[in-house]
């Protein structure tokens, strides 16, 4: 769906997120950044698979890609600003721009910490097989998207023979020291519309599943809810369920979870070099403004801006919350 | 009343405490303990409930333990077969009670 689309239809819905977080905010009741401590790069839209829930709508047919001049003009903002101690690098499957390991040494080299969000299947795919050994040399963080511990939900949503194809991958990365020395976490997100349980619990289920039934190890499952974006908004048109899936996150809305929300630690840079509060912002082209490209990029600009917000925010603030690190309240 | 199962009931369920309420009360405090994990996980235990539910045909409980089976990381094939287990348990309770009627068979029939 397009962007201006998505936007029609989430204003068009009874609910206000500004008049939900409005008596939890002082004057001017805006969400404004606490600090600026992770650059998240999307550097392309291209992937080797086409989920069903992607807020991205990455699939092998997309061109998208950051070119190297954009990757070298975030490296700029990377080495400059002390504050950003992460780069956060997602996709599409990140590992599919050309240019994915040169960032991932540069980010090294400036001494930054970096997280590979990875679909775990791309590192099973011709051409993509060194990557796994790649990141572990390069000491890489993988948050690796699992929707579930077993194929039902996983080849539902992500298509046939792409749990087999994971567990393989995991099995790879834990032969590598990932899961025991080098840190391999899973992300999980709803298979429908409904939220996640907590967080522990369902990670106490992945790890007994995993290790008993695949021998996989990892260290931490991040619980995500599905936000109303792209694919997932078109499926709940389709089957006419958007309002009672608003109704949903809106009843569930935690105030608890406005301190911890992704946008106030991080900025998200698209494929482009377009800056945004968030991926989910990234995807509705809601650019940051007055400075929306990372060339103009100014520290103090950014972290006094006014973070953006729509109605799809209602699924960072639901039940214990949700970010790129899983839920926000323990 | 249009029916005597209305899903919205399922959210007024909290409000039985308006008269009795200590009672009503104690249940909730007892139910909220025993659903909490302890050696069965909450996901195992969200599976017996749903068995139960259908054992005891109670739409709400199919209703709620369903979504909460879903929530808790199981999925149609293991919430299927806690199902079939409450079938297969209706089952051979109706069939054991065979064994009354040929009982009384064997002490008429000389």
């Amino acid at each position: 769906m397009l962007p201006n689309d998505q936007l029609a239809i989430l204003a068009a819905l009874p609910h206000s997120f500004q008049e939900a977080i409005s008596p939890h905010l002082p004057e001017p009741h805006a969400l404004t950044p606490c600090a600026l401590t992770t650059l998240q790069l999307n550097i392309g839209k291209r992937c080797n698979q086409s989920c069903r829930h992607c807020h991205v709508g990455a699939s092998p047919l997309r061109t998208e890609t950051m070119s190297r001049e954009t990757m070298d003009t975030c490296l700029k903002v990377i080495a400059e600003v002390d504050e950003i101690k992460t780069v956060d690098i997602t996709g599409g499957a990140p590992e599919m721009n050309d240019n994915f390991s040169y960032l991932v040494k540069a980010c090294k080299n400036l001494g930054k910490h970096v997280i590979d969000r990875c679909n775990l299947t791309i590192l099973e795919e011709p051409g993509y097989e060194h990557f796994a050994a790649f990141m572990a040399e390069q000491g890489v963080e993988i948050m690796a998207s699992l929707p579930y511990f077993r194929k039902s939900y996983t080849d539902r949503q992500r298509g046939a023979g792409v749990f087999d194809k994971s567990v393989r991958a995991l099995r790879k990365l834990n032969g590598l020291g990932y899961g025991t020395t080098l840190p391999l976490n899973l992300i999980y997100n709803p298979s429908g519309m409904y939220l996640s349980s907590s967080q522990q619990q369902l990670e106490c289920e992945f790890k007994h599943h995993l290790k008993q039934t695949h021998g996989v190890e990892f260290h931490h499952l991040y619980c995500l809810n599905n936000l109303p974006l792209d694919g997932f908004l078109q499926a709940l048109l389709n089957l006419d369920k958007l309002t009672p899936y608003m109704d949903m996150l809106k009843a569930a809305f935690n105030p608890c979870t406005l301190d911890g929300l992704m946008c106030r630690y991080q900025l998200s840079v698209s494929y482009n070099g377009y800056l945004y509060d968030c991926d989910f912002n990234q995807m509705l082209d809601l650019k940051i403004m007055p400075t929306p490209h990372i060339r103009d990029f100014s520290y103090d600009r950014i972290i006094n801006r006014k973070i953006t917000t729509m109605n799809h925010c209602f699924g960072c603030t639901a039940g214990s919350g949700s970010s790129c690190g899983g839920e926000l309240v323990k | 009343m249009k029916s005597y199962y209305e899903p919205d009931d399922l959210q007024k369920f909290s409000t039985i405490t308006r008269v009795n309420k200590p009672l009503g009360d104690k249940y909730f405090s007892y139910y909220n303990s025993v659903m909490k994990a302890g050696a069965l996980s909450e996901r195992e235990k969200a599976l017996i409930a749903l068995a139960v539910a259908h054992a005891l045909r109670c739409p709400y409980c199919i209703d709620a333990y369903t979504r909460i089976c879903i929530e808790k990381g199981s999925d149609e094939e293991q919430m299927n077969e806690a199902v079939h287990v409450a079938a297969g348990m209706a089952a051979g309770i109706t069939l054991v009670h065979g064994v009354q009627m040929m009982n009384k068979i064997d002490d008429t029939i000389i």
